[in-house]
Parts: C-alpha cells; structure tokens; sequence
C-alpha cells in the first residue's frame, strides 16, 4: 500500500493501522479492515482532523455517511464543522419517508435511502465512506443529493483503490482520499 | 452531578428533537427516530456532551457501539474521553476472526460479532446504543465482551422505553438512558 498523503506525517501512522484481511468477501480480495484504525485512538483521531482541517471553512451544511461504516467517520467530522449528519442507509432501515437510488452490482442491483427532507435544496454537502472501491456507492450517494438540489462539495475517504478507478464513476465531482492502495 | 439544572435544558432539545414515527416497522410500534436528533447539530453534540462530561473520568478503555446507529454516538464519544471505538456487527459483516453471540428474537433468534482481539481481558468497556427497547441486542453485547474477559461498565442510550422493563434483563450492569418514553 502507498501511504503518502502530501506529506502529512499522521497518515503513515492511519496506513500502518488499517489492517489487510485476504478472501474476504471472497478468494482473491484483499479487504481493507478499518476497524483496526478504531483500535489506535490517536490515528482514528488524526484521521478526523484530517478531513475537519479540510472541510471547516468550506460552509459545508451536510455531512452524508454511507451505512455503515460512513456511520462511524461521518459524524464526528459533522459535529466538528458544524454540520447536521444524514445517514444513508439500505433499504426498509430509516422509519421515515424515503427518496431512493437503486445501482448496479457485479451482479443484480442494490439500493440507498434517505430521508425525505433530511437536506434542503441549494445545501452544501460532504459525502463520507471508509473505502472508494468501484464507486457505485458513491455515485449513487451523489445522485440522490442532486436529486433533492443539494450540492455536492466532494466525497471524502479513508481508502482508495487506485487500480479499480472508481473515480471515473463520480462523474467529475471531487474525491479526497487519505490513503491510497492499490489493488493487488 | 453538576449543571443538572443546565443538563435538563439540553435534555428537553434533545428529546425534542426526536422525531416518532407511528407503525414502524409494524403496526402498533411508535419508533422513535433519532436521525431528526442528528440534523440538529447543537442537540446532537450536547447528547454527545452529556455522555463525554459522564464517562470521561470513569478510565473507559473502550466503546462498544452496536450496528449501526450505535456507530453513529459511540465513536464521538470514543474520540473525546480517549477511548477505542469496537463495532459490534450483524453476522458476516467483519472480515476478520470473530467471536459471536446468539440471543432471542420474538421469532426465533439472531446473532451479534466481535473482532478477536479488539477487547483485551480486564479493560473496561462502555457500550453505545441509539435505543434499548427490550434489551435482548444490550444483553447479547455484554455477553460478549464479558466472554473476553472485559467489564461492562455501563450501558449508554439515547432513548429508553421504561414500559418494556428491558432493564431486568441486563443482570445488574448499570444502564444510563438519556430520554425515557413510555409506552410501546
């Protein structure tokens, strides 16, 4: 895995932190598991700093976190700049009424819902997941603002993986990564 | 307690600020919605505030949130009093080695995990959820962290339903619920 960041001397330590697990979901996938940067206060920490020195004086109104691990950066980023926090979540899990996006899989389609009402038209938001990977996720995040006249300012995640180029798929919208690996 | 007079206040917004939604997700269940909580950004950070000024001196060395709302409180939490965050997933969710716990559903029974090796024996551990209604998911995750050899010292909520007398079931481990309802 490449570490650098521009040089930030914290993200060798968030790198260092975030486990490798091999076949997982299935044989020939090297899974990215963030939960061991959990396990290290100080690099979760910086990683929040990290995107919060990036983002508080970007007037951003919304902070949207992929379920679920989106659920676990999103919100202190969110609490730090001031932002609400919207979870985007699969289907039948919000209570509330719904916008939906449906995307494609290597096989068969998936879903994201949020909340009806949740942003308002004409508000500023961050998108936030742990990992980019092919980015029909993100994509499908990003649709779903547009559709209800939100603009969306960048994605933001912990992990990359360069070779599967997923930023092809955001259409031109920005991507900041903290670290970036590649595939194999 | 300090301030209680200032933590009521905080408490009423908070309270306020979640929204219930009728038949969800079946009829005569009023659900009580926390993502409204989440888009009030001063309530949001005082829940957080309240749990930070309570445990902050209390030596926690890790917080245990439970899928998935409870990863949306516990890593704020988690990242102010210097703690672990440790998420607590639905079945085949983590990709490393895991410990699990089964317990009962209305119908028939489901399933929380652990990463091995997230929770060393003898730390003391708080556990983070949105809502605790019965307490079966809460009993499961001290079970859990229990199994490792870990203390549970306190169980953290946002909101608790007093009427479902869910705290019997969580064998004497103290439970600190921030906003009680009655009624199913």
């Amino acid at each position: 895995m490449s570490a650098t960041r521009d040089g930030d001397p914290r993200v060798p330590r968030i790198n260092a932190a975030i486990r490798i697990v091999p076949d997982f979901p299935k044989p020939g996938i090297l899974f990215r598991d963030v939960t061991t940067l959990l396990l290290d206060h100080q690099a979760f920490k910086d990683s929040i700093d990290i995107f919060v020195e990036r983002y508080k004086e970007q007037k951003i109104d919304v902070v949207a976190g992929i379920e679920a691990r989106g659920f676990i950066f999103g919100p202190p980023v969110a609490l730090a700049i001031g932002a609400k926090f919207v979870p985007m979540r699969k289907p039948r899990k919000l209570p509330g009424e719904v916008v939906s996006e449906e995307y494609t899989l290597e096989y068969g389609t998936d879903r994201i819902e949020m909340h009806v009402g949740a942003v308002q038209p004409g508000e500023r938001a961050l998108i936030i997941d742990d990992l980019i990977a092919t980015g029909g996720t993100l994509r499908a995040a990003i649709n779903l603002l547009e559709r209800v006249g939100a603009q969306v300012v960048e994605c933001a995640c912990v992990i990359g993986l360069s070779d599967l180029k997923g930023q092809e798929k955001l259409g031109g919208r920005p991507l900041f990564i903290l670290v970036e690996c590649e595939d194999s | 307690m300090s301030g209680s007079r200032e933590r009521d206040s905080r408490v009423a917004r908070i309270d306020a600020a979640i929204r219930v939604i009728p038949d969800f997700p079946k009829p005569g269940i009023l659900f009580r919605d926390v993502t409204t909580l989440l888009l009030d950004h001063q309530a949001f950070k005082d829940s957080i505030d309240i749990f930070v000024e309570r445990y902050k001196d209390l030596k926690i060395d890790v917080v245990a949130g439970i899928e998935a709302r409870g990863f949306i409180f516990g890593p704020p939490v988690a990242l102010a009093i210097g703690a672990k965050f440790v998420p607590i997933r639905k079945p085949r969710k983590l990709p490393g080695e895991v410990i699990s716990e089964e317990y009962t559903l209305e119908y028939g029974t489901d399933c929380i995990e652990m990463h091995v090796g997230a929770i060393q024996s003898g730390e003391r551990v708080l556990i983070v959820d949105d809502l605790i209604a019965t307490g079966g998911t809460l009993q499961a995750a001290i079970k859990l962290i229990e199994r490792v050899g870990a203390e549970v010292v306190e169980c953290a909520l946002l909101v608790g339903l007093t009427d479902l007398k869910g705290h019997l079931k969580l064998g004497g481990k103290p439970v600190f619920v921030l906003v009680e309802y009655e009624g199913a």
